[in-house]
């Protein structure tokens, strides 16, 4: 049946669904990251977090397949998905949002929306185009609709339904692409700063949402600037610096340890 | 009476004008008066008159296929093809090949074909356009935009010099199964006749209207006593242009209102997200390219199938600037807009010029213009007398159509970048996008129809 393969299906594997090990990148004579090594564990809030130019951003564009690592891997749900492209590891159910929210400016938010989910049948074209075909996409899209608008609802946008994703404000962008990558059906969500440029008010809104989700059984790892954030909402921290994992642990033994401190009142640049 | 009424009528009028078919249908009125009236006040013969509007016809047909399928590209998926004329070309050479008689059956021809029949050679020519286009696709849709358009630009004139070359004017082929080779060909620079028969008349006699054309033919006889067959055909003919313009229409509008058509827009949006979402936007880029690589054939097989002959330089890049021109003036993103974008070009910026040349010369018969720009302009000065000045332009007419394409083209960047639509909102997707009724505080719009799904 369709429905199966647009609805959540959850594989029962480790507790470790993200596993990076060694991950290496250099661009020509910088080491952007520098044999990182961590895992997410299930179910959690995972920070990731570091000063400007630590190599966050560039190990979550190794982990999504957007930039190809010069050694080490990603193991996602038991599978090395080192090699493949972010297309193929999106669709495994590694998902992620950007750090400068990349809406489809030309397309109303409900088709931002629609586009998500996968398995979509008129994906095919020639399921969108033959008569009897197409009777199965427009069945399969009214399905998808009714998601939609749930999820517009869940994340409150839904008064900005019709209204071109290029015209929202820069906090609304975050919450549809948030909204737009949960369509998705994640099993783990990687997160770019999602609160840069976000009031505080739909900061803390964006905070419930993701803790709402986390009790739910996603997985967030999230790169923040903000180490108070972190702190308040983490239970796991990992810390990057120059390109390499500084230490990890919770808030409290990464707010007491001397290197992070260091790190982020400079020190030795 | 009352302004309730009014306002009935015109909100009535406003609803029927959102339907596309009907800005269509209405831009094509004023089109085809706009040509017959200035036809009869200026009193240009019938027999000019039916004529010229069969090949305006003709014209906005072509245009608008092939605004139409440039559409799908640019519009849709953000593909920057300006290499229509490449596709153009390979689909009528390989109808040609396909389709023209074996030779040595009679005829001037210097080549033969294969000698299958004409709707093989027809879906040959698509296909080989559309397995073009994925050669094309293979190295090009994975670099950015711009490398796209170098690529298919310079594909185009490989084409046109591949034609043009003496290596493929003729050659032997294999056409039995014992091996027995006959003698085929593009004909080099001197051009390819294309001697299979009429299609016209094929089809038509197909679909069994045979005795209704003769009929047609008879009639128009009466109003256009000599030889009105000619007439008759090039208006048929144009007539079925437009036919196939509402089957594209039909076939675009269904691909962009869909799932499919929804990632393409992703990907002429942002490619990145698209892929960060899951969907693996080579296929769809290469689907997309393929499918109006075939549309680009079959336009150009409409073009020039019935045209006689076929030479390469038909095929020089100008020619996919005009379909450019045509789809920025209806507004990239828009099938309503593509095919009004194709039918304005077509009668004012194509055929216009030539129309307005013909029209001015049939009724004043002004005599002969100066054969250079010197004795133009001299009278001007010494006695400012315009009139040679004026004969002289309007014999340039020809030349001058590119100036004004420029010249328009530059306003329409300048002042309506979108298009004659302006903004336009298709939605891409196989439903209307209300909130479900079940559930929700609002009311919904009633479900618009179950046009899709037939």
């Amino acid at each position: 049946m369709m429905s199966d393969s647009i609805t959540r299906s959850r594989p029962d594997v480790t507790d470790t669904p993200l596993r990076v090990e060694n991950l290496t990148k250099r661009f020509g004579g910088i080491t952007a990251v520098d044999g990182a090594t961590f895992e997410v564990e299930r179910g959690t809030l995972t920070g990731l977090i570091g000063p400007n130019g630590a190599g966050k951003s560039t190990t979550f564009n190794l982990i999504t397949g957007m930039l190809s690592p010069d050694a080490g891997t990603v193991t996602f749900d038991g599978e090395d998905v080192t090699d493949l492209e972010s297309y193929e590891i999106a669709d495994r159910g590694l998902v992620r949002t950007f750090q400068i929210a990349r809406e489809l400016g030309e397309m109303t938010v409900l088709e931002n929306m629609m586009l998500a989910p996968k398995g979509q049948r008129g994906e095919r074209l020639w399921r969108s185009v033959l008569p009897v075909a197409r009777r199965g996409v427009v069945e399969q899209e009214t399905e998808l609709l009714e998601r939609v608008w749930e999820t517009l609802e869940f994340f409150e946008i839904e008064h900005l339904a019709e209204e071109y994703a290029g015209n929202l404000s820069g906090g609304q962008r975050k919450l549809l692409e948030m909204a737009r990558a949960l369509l998705t059906d994640p099993d783990v969500l990687l997160l770019d700063e999602p609160f840069a440029g976000v009031n505080p008010t739909l900061e803390q809104r964006l905070l419930d949402h993701i803790h709402e989700l986390r009790d739910q059984g996603y997985t967030f790892l999230l790169v923040e600037h903000d180490m108070d954030l972190i702190m308040n909402n983490c239970r796991h921290v990992i810390v990057m610096h120059q390109g390499r994992i500084l230490t990890e642990g919770t808030p409290e033994e990464v707010k007491s340890d001397e290197a992070v401190i260091e790190a982020y009142l400079g020190g030795d640049v | 009476m009352s302004t309730t009424d009014d306002e009935g009528t015109v909100e009535a009028f406003r609803r029927l004008w959102a339907a596309d078919a009907v800005k269509i249908v209405a831009l094509l009125v004023v089109i085809y008066g706009a040509y017959l009236v200035s036809g009869f006040v200026l009193g240009y013969s019938l027999r000019g008159q039916l004529n010229s509007l069969a090949s305006l016809t003709f014209y906005i047909g072509v245009f608008g296929t092939l605004a139409l399928a440039l559409n799908l590209h640019w519009g849709y998926t953000g593909l920057f093809n300006i290499g229509v004329v490449g596709f153009m070309a390979v689909g009528i050479y390989v109808m040609a090949f396909v389709s023209k008689p074996l030779y040595g059956s009679g005829g001037a021809a210097q080549v033969g074909g294969l000698g299958l029949p004409l709707p093989v050679g027809i879906l040959a020519g698509m296909l080989a356009a559309a397995l073009l286009g994925f050669v094309v696709a293979l190295p090009a849709l994975r670099l950015r935009a711009d490398y796209l358009a170098i690529v298919t630009i310079a594909m185009s004139e490989i084409v046109r010099f591949a034609l043009l070359s003496s290596t493929f004017q003729q050659f032997q082929v294999p056409h039995t199964l014992s091996g027995e080779t006959t003698r085929v060909g593009f004909g080099g620079g001197s051009g390819l006749i294309l001697d299979f028969p009429d299609p016209l008349l094929a089809l038509i006699d197909v679909v069994g209207l045979s005795g209704a054309y003769d009929r047609l033919v008879g009639l128009v006889g009466r109003v256009v006593p000599n030889n009105p067959d000619p007439i008759v055909h090039s208006l048929v003919y144009g007539v079925v242009l437009l036919g196939v313009v509402a089957v594209y229409f039909w076939l675009l509008k269904r691909t962009g209102e869909s799932p499919f058509g929804r990632v393409l827009k992703s990907i002429r949006e942002d490619e990145d997200v698209a892929r960060a979402l899951g969907k693996n936007t080579d296929r769809f880029k290469t689907t997309s390219f393929m499918l109006g690589c075939a549309l680009m054939g079959l336009a150009g097989i409409l073009w020039l199938m019935g045209q006689g002959a076929v030479t390469p330089n038909f095929f020089r890049p100008r020619l996919t600037f005009f379909v450019w021109i045509a789809l920025i003036i209806g507004g990239a993103g828009s099938n309503t807009g593509s095919v009004m974008g194709g039918a304005v070009f077509a009668a004012v910026l194509y055929q216009g010029p030539l129309y307005f040349q013909n029209l001015v010369t049939s009724v004043f018969q002004p005599g002969e213009a100066p054969s250079s720009f010197g004795p133009a302009i001299s009278p001007l000065i010494s006695n400012v007398d315009p009139f040679p000045f004026l004969l002289y332009t309007l014999d340039s007419v020809r030349q001058l159509q590119l100036v004004v394409m420029g010249v328009v083209l530059v306003w329409l960047m300048h002042n309506r970048p979108l298009g004659m639509l302006g903004h336009r909102k298709e939605t891409a997707a196989a439903i209307p996008l209300a909130r479900p009724r079940e559930w929700g505080g609002e009311p919904t719009p009633p479900a618009a129809g179950g046009e899709d799904d037939e």
